[in-house]
């Protein structure tokens, strides 16, 4: 990595320097959603189905009213009066605010009730008798695409069946023939279950309808403000909400990571209820609601071959998956793109045919599958690649470093079109990857495998070598429900030389308010600590399409840089006109322009900006400012090499991981320390579904792991001591050589922590285990090979 | 059901309120008493989020009653900093990069302050099993370990305790 | 996340609050730590409307050695068991146990009164008492009485505890010496129940276990005495034969539901594993003495 440009005073790219953001939060001044309270404010309470399909008889309200301080209870029937009882999804499907004939998935909203207090709008919602009569419950994806499955979508009038979409790419013949003619195939069933993000701050908002003003303000858990705002002057349009009156604001998040990206019902039903009564409302959901309706991510039933000849070049891949939606189509996924970037899965590899294919079905579930740092299903197509590639090199009896080396794309082949169309910007394979096995000793753990093999002892070693795709992305291939995926900043420069810039993105703890100051000062000079950064609120915020996918730096990153740049390139006439030279007579360095040869005649920023105001030339506009809108060329392509090291008890099945190594390369840097808090949630995230977390369902649809009882996050007793370090490979397009790096390691590391279990347990003859790896599928598996302590 | 008139000291202030049996503890530092530095995460007592000290004691809020903080000394997130000072578990996650969208944060830092009340040089595995009833979804635990470690070496130097 | 709305006592004294669970009968439950009651308020799965909290009373916060017994205040609190000197050197199977009850958040509210009393299988300390032999005192109405603690947990949730009934102390005999035990638990994350837990407390004479008591956790509606395990190790001197089988006979004894925890299978056979290892443990402890 290069020193940085400038130095820690201005703080550009590659200082580690404290966040800005920090002094609320270490002082409890954060100002979440649940923090907000308004005059008037009165709280809304969700009665939940505990059926997973069923019709609603009745709902009856009387004892309910009769509750001190319950003021209303909305139903579907209530809305509907306002078309408002549907809306779409970000998938344009549909979907219910609340029901007006059935429910179709355990803990769906059934109805509302509006109290004076908390207390009281909880003993409201138990007091709503709801009846219901069951209905015959999809539960299996399989058997809902089966002919003389019950149809799920009665509301969709020509639907005879639960498919709902079909979407593939690739070249089905080429792949055919190419594992046709492999000398080797390897073949796999995987289940990636359902997971669920869990932040540590639920789901919420305050919708506040002013009336006198016509306007509706609704602070609220969103990481993108801007399309809810959209979708919100849409969808109720009709009811006289117009874009112009109407204010998201994100205040501060306490975690996003997807989960707040869809429209929940809640937020709906909140911002009805304030137009209707005229005051403020406000909804924050359980635990229980948030694990039980919230989007959910995952839950692929996969099929994966992987061809190759006998030296191990891979030949061919070939997938066909199916995917578990829940009721509707809500995966707020790039519209192109139902199965979001999981075409990705030719991975780090140079496979030259592949193809993928993604067919969706209805069950009774709630809606979602791509809420848990997946960068739009990656972690899937990762997850995918690197297990089979695994289960190659132990058909191939070849070391899977070995077998990886020999297959990564060489690092002179970029930009790099893979067989599933995408170009990769830039990557060094290798080098990730000898740095993981220096830093880990992979020789040598190999040989203690070894040894400890002949005693019995269960050690394994697991790699990941994985490449992300991020940055969503170019307006040729990318939007969502139309709104083309470019994202932007607004930076404006006071007399006094400090500054303000505005992006259309949201953090939820990346550190921006840090991090899109450090690429001001990097391209402007100004201090970090000068440059004040704002996202969240649309009356202010450039239209951007928020924060998911690790797309902020790849995206509103880089509009911040070609902003500045465009402030830089009026700065340099003001300079010019100041210095009294020509502009070609001038150089830049960080924070000044000087003429050449005559370095002490020179003008800072600072004095630039304040003759903006005080000085400028005549035929010039005053003023320092300038906004883009960023249409990325392409995707970005962070990468890296995750090395997991397993000791098993053979009595009980419990993995313990020794050591995690992770080598991420995001390209350019802009915070170091920023980059690997990113790097160690994400890990935490990639362990957790890997050995701990998973939402199933019986076969009535009753959720398994819908409370922190029995949803397993990790503590720090059960989160290793994380070992990480970087390589760089600046991204070529982007206006900082910077790629992202939020989602990487939670796509990263799952397969790690699977091969290893696998590699433990190999010379048992285990080839593949479905994740979570709990200590029960480990022993059970321990003793059907009669290797588990007697 | 009846009320009672409780009176509960937070972070030095006596504090009289009357309140319902029912009402939780964290729910009378919020919403009654306006300290909202302290926060809710779950339901089934499980992520800590809520965590405050009681009687210097660190527990979880949300699983405590109000009426059973009659008469009791309370401290929040709020009651670290001092005459505009820091505490040093306050600057160890700052400086040591120690929370990211900081939700787990108040609670995680009064847990924190408590064990080196107890612990001043508490060794990597004690400060995990102290902190393993607050849960953070950000921050994978590592750079909250060395704020903590911040803290103690801090402390030891002789900052304020 | 909000409990329905009851009535809240804190009596001074025992007798106020005896008298108090008399007048309210069904409707009343003791509080105590309240780290298992009110949970189950807060989903409202418990009904209780009114609240008898017997934290106000004092003197029943103590651990002391007297007249041949280990006494425990019923409202001790977990960390005070952890934290104690006295416990870690001399009763290291119940620093085990205090140690791995929920999280460090939870055990600085519950009481190892309300751990038993609770009557449910998956807490950590019944087992342990089980294997150390313990007895419950109980007051109510009646006055005091003393309970076994084989003959204390009756069924799931139900205890011995006479509806009036409040917990006052927990005797263990003073173990004598060549003791030791150890109490192991399975679990899938910190703050989890158990998947399977065992306590075994065991005295080594010349090499012979005399006395051995043997208590699992989470596997059946009551914790479960494995009384042929322990019959089986008595009067012997253990090898890996004899305690391979004891194991075996006090999974037998289990009754574990499946759950998410685990197959009936998996959970008997972690009892049979857990169970063979805190024996090991507990000899081990006990040759040190």
């Amino acid at each position: 990595m290069t020193a940085p440009r400038t130095t820690a005073d201005i703080g550009g790219m590659g200082h580690s320097m404290k966040r800005k953001e920090d002094p609320r939060f270490i002082r409890g001044q954060g100002r979440y959603v649940d923090d907000i309270v308004l005059p008037g404010m009165v709280y809304l309470d969700i009665v939940r189905s505990p059926f997973a399909h069923a019709k609603i008889t009745s709902i009856d309200t009387e004892a309910a009213l009769k509750i001190p301080g319950v003021l209303a209870v909305i139903t579907g029937k209530t809305l509907e009066q306002y078309n408002l009882h549907w809306m779409p999804t970000l998938m344009s499907d549909t979907q219910m605010v609340l029901p007006t004939e059935k429910v179709m998935y355990q803990a769906q909203e059934v109805a509302a009730v509006i109290a004076t207090d908390r207390y009281a709008a909880a003993d409201g919602v138990e007091a709503v008798q709801v009846d219901y009569d069951p209905l015959p419950v999809v539960v299996d994806p399989f058997k809902a695409l089966e002919p003389g499955a019950p149809v799920l979508r009665t509301d969709k009038k020509d639907k005879k069946d639960n498919h709902i979409f079909h979407w593939e790419v690739g070249d089905r013949e080429g792949t055919d023939k190419a594992l046709k003619g492999s000398d080797v195939v390897v073949k796999q069933d995987i289940y990636i279950p359902r997971i669920h993000v869990a932040s540590i701050e639920t789901c919420g908002c305050v919708a506040d309808f002013d009336r006198a003003m016509g306007k509706l303000t609704v602070y609220m858990t969103t990481q993108a403000p801007h399309a809810i705002r959209t979708v919100f002057a849409l969808v109720a349009g009709h009811v006289g909400l117009s874009e112009e009156r109407i204010r998201i604001v994100s205040p501060d998040i306490g975690g996003g990571f997807g989960g707040k990206v869809p429209v929940y019902p809640g937020y709906v039903i909140a911002v009805a209820a304030s137009v209707v009564l005229g005051k403020p409302v406000k909804w924050i959901e359980d635990r229980m609601e948030n694990l039980q309706a919230d989007s959910f991510a995952r839950d692929y039933h996969i099929s994966v071959e992987l061809g190759a000849k006998k030296d191990g070049t891979m030949t061919g891949l070939r997938i066909k998956t199916l995917a578990d939606h829940g009721y509707t189509d809500a995966a707020a996924n790039p519209s192109k793109f139902p199965a979001g970037l999981f075409s990705i899965c030719t991975g780090s590899y140079d496979v030259k045919h592949a193809f993928a294919e993604v067919d969706a079905a209805y069950t009774n579930k709630p809606p979602g599958g791509i809420a848990y740092r997946c960068s739009f299903r990656v972690t899937e197509a990762v997850h995918t690649i690197e297990r089979i590639t695994d289960m190659l090199a132990q058909e191939l009896k070849m070391d899977p470093a070995q077998l990886r080396l020999k297959n990564f794309i060489p690092p002179e082949k970029f930009p790099y079109k893979s067989a599933l169309g995408w170009e990769y910007d830039s990557g060094n394979y290798p080098a990730a990857l000898k740095k993981a096995m220096d830093i880990v000793g992979y020789d040598a753990l190999r040989k203690e495998q070894a040894e400890k093999r002949k005693k019995g002892e269960l050690m394994g070693i697991g790699i990941s070598s994985f490449t992300e795709i991020v940055g969503a992305g170019p307006s040729k291939q990318f939007d969502i429900l139309g709104l083309k995926m470019f994202d932007s900043c607004e930076i404006r420069v006071h007399p006094t030389g400090k500054a303000i810039a505005r992006f259309g993105t949201k953090s939820q703890g990346q550190g921006h308010e840090t991090t899109y100051a450090q690429i001001v000062a990097e391209e402007l000079g100004i201090p970090a600590a000068h440059v004040q950064v704002e996202e969240g609120d649309t009356d202010t915020a450039p239209y951007g399409l928020g924060t998911y996918a690790s797309r902020s730096t790849p995206v509103a990153g880089a509009a911040g840089a070609m902003a500045a740049r465009k402030i830089r390139d009026k700065a340099k006439k003001l300079a010019a006109h100041l210095l009294e030279v020509s502009e070609n007579d001038l150089e830049w360095e960080p924070g000044k322009f000087f003429v050449k040869g005559a370095p002490q005649k020179a003008k800072t920023i600072q004095e630039i900006a304040f003759a903006a105001y005080t000085n400028h030339p005549q035929g010039m506009e005053a003023g320092l400012e300038a906004v883009s809108y960023y249409d990325p060329p392409n995707l970005t392509f962070p990468f890296g090499s995750y090395i997991c090291v397993v000791d098993i008890d053979r009595g009980t099945g419990e993995v313990k991981i020794r050591r995690f190594v992770a080598v991420d390369d995001c390209g350019n840097i802009i915070n170091p320390m920023i980059v690997d808090g990113q790097i160690h949630g994400g890990l935490t995230m990639g362990i957790a579904p890997a050995l701990y977390e998973e939402i199933s369902y019986d076969e009535n649809g009753n959720v398994q792991g819908g409370s922190f009882m029995d949803y397993l996050v990790p503590t720090a007793v059960e989160t290793p001591r994380w070992e990480t370090d970087k390589t760089v490979t600046p991204s070529p397009h982007h206006p900082l050589g910077a790629k992202g790096v939020g989602e990487s390691a939670t796509v990263g590391a799952p397969p790690a922590v699977a091969n290893a279990v696998v590699d433990a347990l190999a010379h048992l003859g285990v080839r593949h285990i479905d994740i979570p790896i709990t200590p029960e599928k480990v022993w059970n598996i321990l003793s059907e090979k009669g290797a588990a302590e007697p | 059901m009846a009320t009672h008139t409780i009176t509960v000291t937070v972070n030095g202030t006596a504090h009289e309120a009357n309140v319902d049996s029912r009402l939780l503890l964290v729910h009378l530092l919020r919403d009654v008493l306006r300290l909202t530095g302290t926060h809710i995460g779950c339901d089934t007592t499980h992520c800590g989020a809520c965590t405050v000290l009681l009687d210097g004691e660190p527990v979880k809020s949300c699983t405590v009653l109000a009426v059973q903080a009659d008469g009791s000394q309370i401290m929040t997130v709020e009651g670290l900093e001092r005459n505009g000072t820091l505490h040093p578990v306050q600057e160890g996650f700052w400086q040591e990069h120690g929370l990211q969208c900081g939700y787990c944060t108040p609670g995680m830092m009064m847990t924190s302050y408590a064990l080196l009340q107890r612990v001043p040089r508490p060794t990597e595995q004690e400060i995990r099993q102290a902190i393993s009833g607050n849960l953070c979804r950000c921050t994978g635990y590592l750079n909250i370990v060395k704020a903590i470690q911040y803290a103690a070496a801090k402390q030891a130097e002789g900052g304020a305790s | 996340m909000i409990p329905a709305p009851f009535d809240y006592h804190a009596p001074a004294t025992l007798d106020e609050a005896i008298a108090l669970l008399e007048r309210h009968g069904d409707a009343a439950k003791v509080l105590s730590g309240g780290q298992s009651l009110l949970p189950l308020m807060k989903l409202r799965l418990g009904f209780a409307t009114h609240l008898v909290d017997i934290g106000r009373i004092p003197k029943l916060e103590y651990i002391e050695e007297r007249d041949g017994f280990l006494r425990i205040g019923g409202s001790t609190r977990e960390s005070a068991l952890e934290r104690s000197e006295l416990i870690s050197s001399k009763y290291p199977i119940l620093h085990d146990t205090a140690v791995v009850i929920a999280d460090p958040l939870v055990r600085n509210r519950a009481t190892v009164g309300g751990n038993l009393a609770h009557g449910d299988p998956a807490n950590d300390h019944p087992a342990t008492m089980l294997a150390l032999g313990a007895q419950v005192v109980a007051r109510g109405r009646k006055g005091e009485r003393v309970i076994a603690i084989e003959d204390f947990f009756q069924g799931l949730f139900t205890t011995a505890l006479l509806p009036e009934e409040i917990l006052t102390e927990i005797r263990i005999p003073i173990p004598p010496a060549g003791s030791g035990g150890a109490y192991l638990k399975l679990e899938r994350k910190v703050g989890d129940f158990a998947t399977a837990g065992a306590a075994v407390q065991l005295t080594l004479k010349k090499g012979v276990i005399e006395q051995i008591g043997i208590g699992v956790t989470n596997a059946g509606p009551t914790p479960v005495k494995a009384k042929e395990a322990e019959r089986r190790l008595r009067g012997m001197k253990p090898d890996d034969a004899a305690i391979a089988e004891a194991a075996k006979l006090a999974a037998a004894a289990t009754s574990p539901s499946a759950d998410r925890r685990g197959s009936e299978a998996y959970k008997r056979a972690m009892a049979r594993v857990l169970v063979a290892r805190a024996v090991r443990a507990a000899l081990s402890r006990a040759g040190g003495n």
